[in-house]
C-alpha cells in the first residue's frame, strides 16, 4: 500500500481521487495555487501544498513544483488525473525518477499514444482498423498537406500529431477551405503543443463516438469494461455520456471490445486507458485514439459495472494483479452523465463568480462529483467543468427520466451553468430514441458555432 | 436598485428578523445576506477523524501538517517590517550545509543581497537573498521543514 499519495490535480477528479485514497487508507497531499486557497480539494486531503501562482503553467503544469512538493512531504505515489500533466510522459518519467510511483501507464506508453500518426500506425500494423488517412510522421507544408487531402478525398479532418482536447483540430470540405484552415491549426498546435506537425483523416459525416474502458495490470492480463457513447460534443468537449451505447448489439460489442484489447495488447499496456473509435451507421468502426489515463465519464462504467476505476487504478499502480476475468464483466441497467460547466447556456460563455447556493439532487442512483459548495468562488483560471451529474437506472428511457427529475432538483446559483442545454437535449426525440451523431449538438449551438467541428477528444 | 429601496429591504429584514433576502424584478436582483447568520456560505469542513487513513498518519506526516500550516499564516507587520516568503515549494534548510552555521539567526543584521536560507527543491539548493538592508527579527520555520509557495520563512524590520 503506498504510504501517501499526491494528487497532481484539482477540482471533481481531485477530490475523486482523495476518496478512493481514503477508502483504501492512504493519506494524501493536495496540491494548489494561490487561486485555489478556497478549493474543496484543499479542504479534504489529509494535507495541502501551494505550489505556485495562478498561472497553470506555473502551478498544475509545474513539474519541478509538484514533485518538490511530494519529496518535501514525503509522499511516494503520485495521481495526475485528467488534464494538465496526466499525459505528459515527461511527468511521468520524472515521477519514477524521484522514486514516486506514477499512478497511470509507463512513459513509453504516454508518449507512444500521444503521436497520434505513429499510433495510427500501430493500430493499423497490429489490424485494429483506422480511417484512411495521411502516412507518415506528419506534415506542416500546405502543398504537401493539399496533395494529401486529395488522395483522402474531401472532407478531410486536420489534426495535430502531438494532439488533443480538440487543439489544432479543423474540418476542410474542400481545397480552398483547406488553404484557408491548414494555417490555423497548425498555428493552434503549435501554441498548444509546440509542434506544427499536422495529419489527416477521411471525415465522417454521421457517425458515432464510441470508446471502450481497457483495464490492464503488469503482467500483460488485459481486458475491457464496455462501452460509453461519447457523440455528443461541442466546440471539441463532450457534453453528455452514456453507458451502454444504445446502438451496438452484443456481437458488435464483442468486435469493438476485442479491437480495444489488441490496441492495449500490442503496446503491453498497463493501468486504466481508452480507445477510442467512430463507428458508422453501418456498423463499421475506426481507431481514432487512445487515452492513457481515467477519463472525465469514467463514472458512467463504473455505474454500469459496479468496479471502482479509481481505486483499481491504484491497486494496478502498486503491482497487484488484475482482479476480474473478461466473462466477469457485466454492464447492467443504464447510465448518464451530465457535464455542468460554469457557462452562459444561450453564448457557451465561460461564468465564473461565486456560487451563492448550491443544492445538490440525490436519491437511488443519483451521483454528483463535484468540487462546488454554498459560497465558493469558481475562479477565472481553469477549466468550466464544475460538476458531473451521474445517473443510473435499470434501463435507458428510466436512466433519462430520473436525470431530468435530478437536473430539475440542482440548483447552482451565482453562476450560470449549462443545465438548460442539458434538459433541451434530454427532450430531443432522436436523443429518446438514441439516434445520434458527433454533430448532434450543432443543432443547440448560436449559428456561428455550427461551423466548427463538433468532434472532440477532451477526455 | 435604488438607495433607498435597498434601506427599505434592509429594514424589512430587521423587522421581521430575517437571515437572507433574494428579490428581482425587471431593474434587476439584489441579495441580502446578514453577515455571520448565513452558516450556509460557510466552507464545509472535513473530518479527517473519519477517515481510517488517520492511524497510520499519526506519527510523522501529522507532524509536519501541523508544522506547516500555523505558520503559513502571515505574521502582522509593523510599517517597518519585510516578510521574505519562498518563491517556490521544497524543503528550508539554514544552513548551507549540515556542518556549517546557520546563514542568520533572530537578531542578526543583514545588508540587501545578503544569503538567507536554501529551499531545496527537484535537488537544487537555491539560496533566498535578503531583499532589503536591515535587522532578522523572527524567524517562522524550522531547519528542513517543507515550505509551501509564498510561505513567510522571516521578518526582516528595515533599519
Amino acid at each position: 500500500m503506498f504510504k501517501k499519495l499526491l494528487v497532481a490535480n484539482r477540482g471533481t477528479i481531485a477530490i475523486r481521487i482523495i476518496r478512493a485514497c481514503r477508502e483504501l487508507g492512504i493519506p494524501t497531499v493536495a496540491v494548489y495555487s494561490t487561486a485555489d486557497k478556497q478549493a474543496l480539494h484543499v479542504r479534504m486531503a489529509d494535507e495541502s501544498v501551494c505550489i505556485g501562482p495562478p498561472a497553470a503553467a506555473d502551478s498544475y503544469l509545474s513539474i519541478p513544483s509538484i514533485l518538490s512538493a511530494a519529496v518535501a512531504y514525503g509522499a511516494d505515489a503520485v495521481h495526475p488525473g485528467y488534464g494538465f500533466l496526466s499525459e505528459n510522459g515527461d511527468f511521468a518519467e520524472a515521477c519514477q525518477r524521484s522514486g514516486l510511483q506514477f499512478v497511470g501507464p509507463r512513459a513509453r506508453h504516454i508518449r507512444l499514444m500521444g503521436d497520434k500518426p505513429r499510433a495510427r500506425r500501430i493500430m493499423k500494423r497490429a489490424g485494429v482498423p483506422i480511417l484512411p488517412g495521411s502516412e507518415g510522421t506528419g506534415v506542416t507544408d500546405l502543398r504537401e498537406a493539399q496533395a494529401h487531402a486529395k488522395a483522402i478525398g474531401y472532407p478531410v479532418l486536420i489534426k495535430a500529431a502531438a494532439g488533443g482536447g480538440g487543439k489544432g483540430m479543423r474540418i476542410a470540405r474542400d481545397a480552398s477551405e483547406l488553404t484557408r484552415l491548414f494555417p490555423l491549426a497548425r498555428g493552434e498546435s503549435e501554441a498548444a503543443f509546440g509542434s506544427g506537425k499536422m495529419y489527416f483523416e477521411k471525415y465522417l459525416e454521421r457517425a458515432r463516438h464510441v470508446e471502450f474502458q481497457i483495464i490492464a495490470d503488469t503482467q500483460r492480463n488485459v481486458i475491457h469494461l464496455g462501452e460509453r457513447d461519447c457523440s455528443l460534443q461541442r466546440r471539441h468537449q463532450k457534453v453528455l455520456e452514456e453507458a451502454p451505447c444504445p446502438v451496438l448489439d452484443a456481437r458488435l460489442r464483442e468486435k469493438m471490445g476485442r479491437a480495444a484489447v489488441r490496441a492495449a495488447e500490442v503496446v503491453v499496456y498497463s493501468n486504466v486507458g481508452t480507445v477510442e473509435f467512430l463507428l458508422t451507421a453501418n456498423g463499421a468502426f475506426y481507431f481514432i485514439e487512445m487515452n492513457t489515463r481515467i477519463q472525465v465519464e469514467h463514472g458512467v462504467t463504473e455505474m454500469v459495472t459496479g468496479i471502482d476505476l479509481v481505486k483499481e487504478s491504484l491497486l494496478l499502480a502498486m503491482g497487484e494483479r488484475l482482479r476480474f476475468k473478461q466473462k466477469q464483466i457485466q454492464m447492467r441497467g443504464a447510465s448518464l452523465e451530465c457535464r455542468i460547466y460554469a457557462e452562459d447556456p444561450e453564448t457557451g460563455l465561460p461564468s465564473p463568480g461565486v456560487v451563492t447556493s448550491h443544492h445538490p439532487p440525490g436519491g437511488l442512483g443519483v451521483r454528483i462529483e463535484t468540487a462546488l459548495y454554498s459560497g465558493y468562488r469558481v475562479p477565472v483560471q481553469y477549466d468550466p467543468l464544475v460538476a458531473k451529474l451521474i445517473v443510473h437506472a435499470d434501463n435507458r428511457a428510466l436512466a433519462i427520466a430520473r436525470t431530468r427529475a435530478a437536473l430539475r432538483e440542482y440548483m447552482i446559483d451565482g453562476i450560470k451553468t449549462n443545465i438548460p442545454l442539458h434538459l433541451k437535449i434530454l427532450d430531443d426525440p432522436d436523443f429518446q430514441s438514441g439516434q445520434v451523431a458527433t454533430d448532434f449538438l450543432s443543432r443547440f449551438a448560436p449559428p456561428e458555432q455550427e461551423r466548427q467541428a463538433p468532434r472532440a477528444v477532451q477526455s | 436598485m435604488e438607495v433607498k429601496e435597498i434601506k427599505a429591504l434592509v429594514a424589512l429584514m430587521n423587522e421581521f428578523g430575517l437571515i437572507e433576502l433574494e428579490i428581482e424584478d425587471k431593474k434587476g436582483k439584489v441579495r441580502l445576506v446578514r453577515a455571520g447568520a448565513n452558516s450556509n456560505a460557510a466552507a464545509p469542513v472535513v473530518d479527517h477523524r473519519a477517515a481510517p487513513a488517520v492511524k497510520t498518519q499519526v506519527t510523522a506526516p501529522a507532524k509536519t501538517a501541523e508544522a506547516v500550516k500555523p505558520s503559513a499564516q502571515a505574521p502582522e507587520l509593523a510599517p517597518n517590517q519585510r516578510l521574505v516568503q519562498t518563491p517556490m515549494v521544497g524543503t528550508f534548510y539554514r544552513k548551507p550545509s549540515p556542518e556549517a552555521p546557520p546563514f542568520v539567526e533572530e537578531g542578526d543584521t543583514v545588508r540587501k543581497g545578503q544569503p538567507l536560507c536554501i529551499i531545496e527543491a527537484m535537488k537544487m539548493m537555491n539560496e533566498l537573498e535578503a531583499e532589503v538592508a536591515g535587522r532578522v527579527i523572527r524567524i517562522l520555520c524550522e531547519n528542513g521543514q517543507p515550505v509551501e509557495y509564498e510561505q513567510p520563512l522571516m521578518v526582516i524590520e528595515v533599519e
